[in-house]
């Protein structure tokens, strides 16, 4: 192989067809299972196994070209602009949830208490937060006056603080490394972040888990339960993906792929992992604190 | 007679790469060359036009008399909703995407788009999601009918379709924001050296503004839809007053995309219509750098003023004003575009091509779907014109006369340069005054109707507004008929048009223009793979 001056132009692509197929059967099967059709689970499996297969086969094959130099720098570029608007999409995806709890917390619960509202229709609701709505929802049922304890930030929640500010912290140091050539301070550092972040997700679950049994606090606890899952939730996920994502590029660096000079795979996994933990530092202030 | 056809059959020699085109169907999925992907794209969108056209005709073929025809209301509901969807994103959009993927890399002197595994991707994530919501119509209790906002609760009432369509959504989002870092990568990093910013025809400037767009939405997008597939079926309560949420949470979310979303439909609109303009009056675009900024300012307007869509829905005072300010300062950009498409025709050698005709008719009416923006920007006004037949008008004027004409105009001046062959001019002009006539017949009543109180979205209506919806009917049905044209002229002129053989440039002193022009007719399969010495300096 050559290092081609040439922007690389590869001349057929089979695994974004393979992905399509893949993420296609699992919608159409999770939306089966919401529907309470049983073929539902058979064919989410199904899909996310295609799905998984595809995601393999197109970064073995990026990482193999990448490794055999036919991504020039003009290439590098287009890369590192995907992935920074990509990064800039998700940016608005958790804007979202962001923005509905501001709106629910500084508007909505307010106006259900307010004025002729209040006085007619929810008689004694008082707007304070967190709530469950003037319904009191346990498990998205309607309560007399059914209570539900808040998660607190001072105890999991900062200590998962820690942990995600330390994960930034030994990714940088491998990117030291990376960059002056230590490929043992890289790989250390990856495992390093890469412990961390799972570690950070094995406590979430374990928040959750508290949540579900012993605080009545679930998805249905009314909009307190609502915005509080899905903005950890996401995120949690997110964790999840850039821990994988960061596992193979352990994997890569272990390999002996990547040049202080060319890692775009490094760099794209840590700017996604920075960003995961800025969206949790806006968590733990906004979710937890506030 | 400004197009240019060569006396000979003359041949080009290829001293590009290799090989062209792979050999049998599977070329089309696989492919990664953005002419190909361009194409796929096209013939999609214009196989999706007929299909929301034909729930258009079901719905006019409802409304040709009061009373209940043909199909019950919740079957009507649901044809306004596909409708809608069908037309926006899977006809509308993925046009002007095909577009940019056949044009931009040529009009930038660029071999290909910058990501082309992830082109293909973009692609078939768009086939995928149309499949989904298309899948919803043989569901039981049918396709979503509560509009193409989705507005809860009422859309929370969707039967078996909710999910599946909610699922759609986040296809089609992939794709769009897929398709928009594609657009980014190629325009920032694949440029021609000489090809500087303030050269790129402005084709490749509104799409650049819009790809920044539809990536700030479509995530919205998602997450509101996200939120009504946790209310329905998570027992989360984000727009459930019971559990502190608020169904005006909602509107809200979803305004904030919807009214960036009609600009992505639009912007590359103006950048198509200030291309062809500039070739057919022979002149320079007027107000080059003025367009850029206005289409700037238009993208960034249209971030703040997504409320003028709510201002029924109970807003404090301060909310309604500033909103109904914010949306008129639209107007003011918009008309320097409208200003600099007229200048630009003023005094200008004109000809009377298809491709301007239809921007012509594009130049006159978009303005009155702006003047119809700006009346029910007036927030007191709006409350009389608000979901009355009034802002189907809009909106439809926006649309049809603009996005669509300005589509059917693209193919026209475009296609020649794809096949090689020169299309009927004939029968291009008798589309267009077919399309032009009837879609005024179609249009133009609505505006009556809705002053008069009809309301938008109902299968029956009171018999004083019977007279105007059958003209709009018959409207309707004319302008459906007459895109049959449009579509016998496509495959004809793929299949070899009128039999000349046109020139590189087709369209007299086109190259001057735009670098498309300067390649051959049909142009190679790959082109631009090196980057051409100098690009047209005459914006002029
Ligand atoms: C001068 C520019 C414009 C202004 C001031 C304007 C203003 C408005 C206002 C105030 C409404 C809400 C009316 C109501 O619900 O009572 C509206 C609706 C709408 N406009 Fe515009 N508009 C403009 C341009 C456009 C353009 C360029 C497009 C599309 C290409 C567009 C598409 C729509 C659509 C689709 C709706 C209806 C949405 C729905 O309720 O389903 N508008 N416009
Ligand atoms: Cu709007």
């Amino acid at each position: 192989m050559s290092t081609h001056n040439a922007y690389y132009i590869p001349h057929k692509a089979t695994w974004p067809i393979i992905g399509t197929v893949g993420l296609f059967i699992m919608l159409a099967g999770f939306a089966n299972f919401l529907n309470g059709s049983s073929i539902g689970p058979g064919m989410m499996i199904l899909g996310l196994l295609v799905f998984i297969f595809m995601l393999a086969g197109w970064f073995t094959l990026q990482s193999l070209e990448s490794e055999y130099g036919m991504y020039n720098t003009q290439v590098g570029i287009s890369y590192r602009m995907g992935m920074m608007w990509f990064i800039f999409s998700e940016v608005m995806f958790f804007s979202v949830f962001f923005g509905a709890l501001w709106y629910t917390r500084n508007l909505s619960v307010p106006w259900l208490a307010e004025g002729v509202t209040g006085e007619m229709l929810h008689k004694g609701f008082e707007a304070v937060w967190p709530t469950n709505g003037p319904a009191h929802l346990l498990g998205g049922k309607p309560t007399p006056d059914g209570e539900f304890e808040p998660m607190g930030a001072w105890g999991l929640a900062f200590l998962n603080t820690l942990i995600l500010l330390s994960s930034g912290v030994t990714c940088t140091w491998a990117h030291h490394g990376l960059l002056a050539g230590k490929r043992q301070q890289l790989i250390q550092g990856l495992i390093a972040t890469v412990v961390l972040g799972f570690l950070f997700v094995g406590f979430q679950a374990y928040e959750y888990h508290e949540a579900y049994t012993e605080m009545g606090l679930t998805l249905g606890t009314g909009i307190y339960g609502s915005t509080f899952f899905m903005l950890t939730g996401f995120h949690g996920f997110h964790v999840c993906v850039g821990a994988i994502i960061l596992s193979t590029v352990l994997f890569r660096s272990w390999r002996g792929h990547f040049k202080p000079e060319n890692h775009f795979a490094f760099e794209a996994a840590a700017w996604y992992w920075h960003f995961v933990d800025v969206v949790w530092l806006g968590l733990f202030v906004f979710v937890y604190l506030l | 007679m400004s197009a240019v056809i060569a006396p000979h059959d003359h041949e080009h020699d290829d001293h590009h790469d290799d090989h062209g085109p792979m050999k049998g169907w599977i070329r089309w999925i696989i492919t990664t060359n953005h002419k190909d992907i361009g194409t796929l794209y096209l013939l999609f969108a214009l196989a999706m036009f007929f299909v929301g056209g034909a729930m258009a005709m079901v719905i006019r073929a409802e409304l040709f008399e009061p009373g209940l025809q043909f199909v019950n209301p919740q079957f009507f509901n649901s044809m306004t909703t596909m409708h809608a969807l069908v037309m926006v994103f899977g006809a509308v959009m993925p046009a002007f995407v095909g577009l940019a993927n056949w044009q931009i890399p040529m009009m930038i002197g660029a071999p290909d788009m910058a990501l082309p595994r992830m082109n293909n991707m973009s692609f078939w994530m768009l086939v995928a999601g149309v499949l989904l919501l298309a899948s919803t119509l043989f569901m039981e209790g049918g396709a979503p009918a509560a509009g193409w906002t989705l507005y809860p609760p009422l859309v929370l009432q969707t039967g078996a379709a909710l999910p599946f369509a909610i699922f759609s959504v986040h296809l089609l989002g992939i794709s769009s924001i897929m398709g928009a870092i594609n657009i980014i990568a190629t325009i920032f990093n694949m440029r021609a050296p000489a090809m500087t910013l303030m050269k790129m025809p402005l084709f490749v400037w509104t799409w650049l503004i819009t790809a920044f767009l539809l990536i700030a939405i479509m995530p919205v997008f998602a997450g509101a839809v996200t939120m009504l597939l946790t209310d329905r079926f998570f027992d989360t309560s984000f727009f459930d007053a019971a559990g502190g949420g608020d169904p005006v949470l909602y509107q809200h979310i979803f305004w904030f995309f919807g009214h960036p979303e009609v600009y992505v439909m639009i912007l590359p609109t103006f950048g198509v219509a200030s291309t062809i303009i500039p070739v057919f009056a022979r002149k320079p675009l007027f107000g080059y750098s003025s367009m850029v900024y206005a289409t700037a300012s238009i993208a960034f307007l249209s971030f703040i003023v997504w409320a003028h869509h709510m201002f029924l829905v109970g807003m404090p005072m301060a909310g309604e004003l500033y909103f109904m300010y914010a949306t008129m300062l639209i107007a003011i950009p918009t008309g320097v575009k409208v200003f600099n498409w007229t200048a630009t025709m003023w005094k200008g050698a004109m000809t009377f091509e298809t491709p301007m005709l239809f921007s012509i008719a594009f130049v006159v009416l978009f303005t009155m779907g702006g003047f119809t923006g700006l009346m029910m920007a007036v927030a007191p006004a709006d409350f009389q014109y608000h979901d009355t037949y009034f802002i189907v008008a809009h909106f439809h004027y926006t649309l049809v006369p603009a996005s669509v004409f300005i589509l059917m105009a693209a193919g026209y001046f475009w296609l020649p340069k794809w096949t090689g062959h020169m299309y009927n001019e004939k029968i291009g002009k008798l589309h267009f005054w077919l399309s032009a006539i009837s879609v005024n017949i179609l249009f133009f009543p609505q505006h009556f109707l809705g002053l008069a109180g009809m309301p938008r979205r109902i299968p029956d209506y009171a018999v004083q507004f019977a007279d105007w919806n059958m003209v709009s009917s018959i409207g309707g049905f004319i302008f459906g008929l007459s895109q049959l044209l449009f579509l016998y002229i496509v495959i004809d002129t793929i299949r070899g048009g009128t039999g000349e053989k046109v020139t590189d440039e087709v369209w007299e002193d086109a190259h001057k223009h735009s670098l498309e022009w300067t390649l051959p007719s049909p142009a190679p399969y790959h082109t631009f793979t090196t980057p051409p010495e100098t690009v047209p300096s005459e914006h002029f």
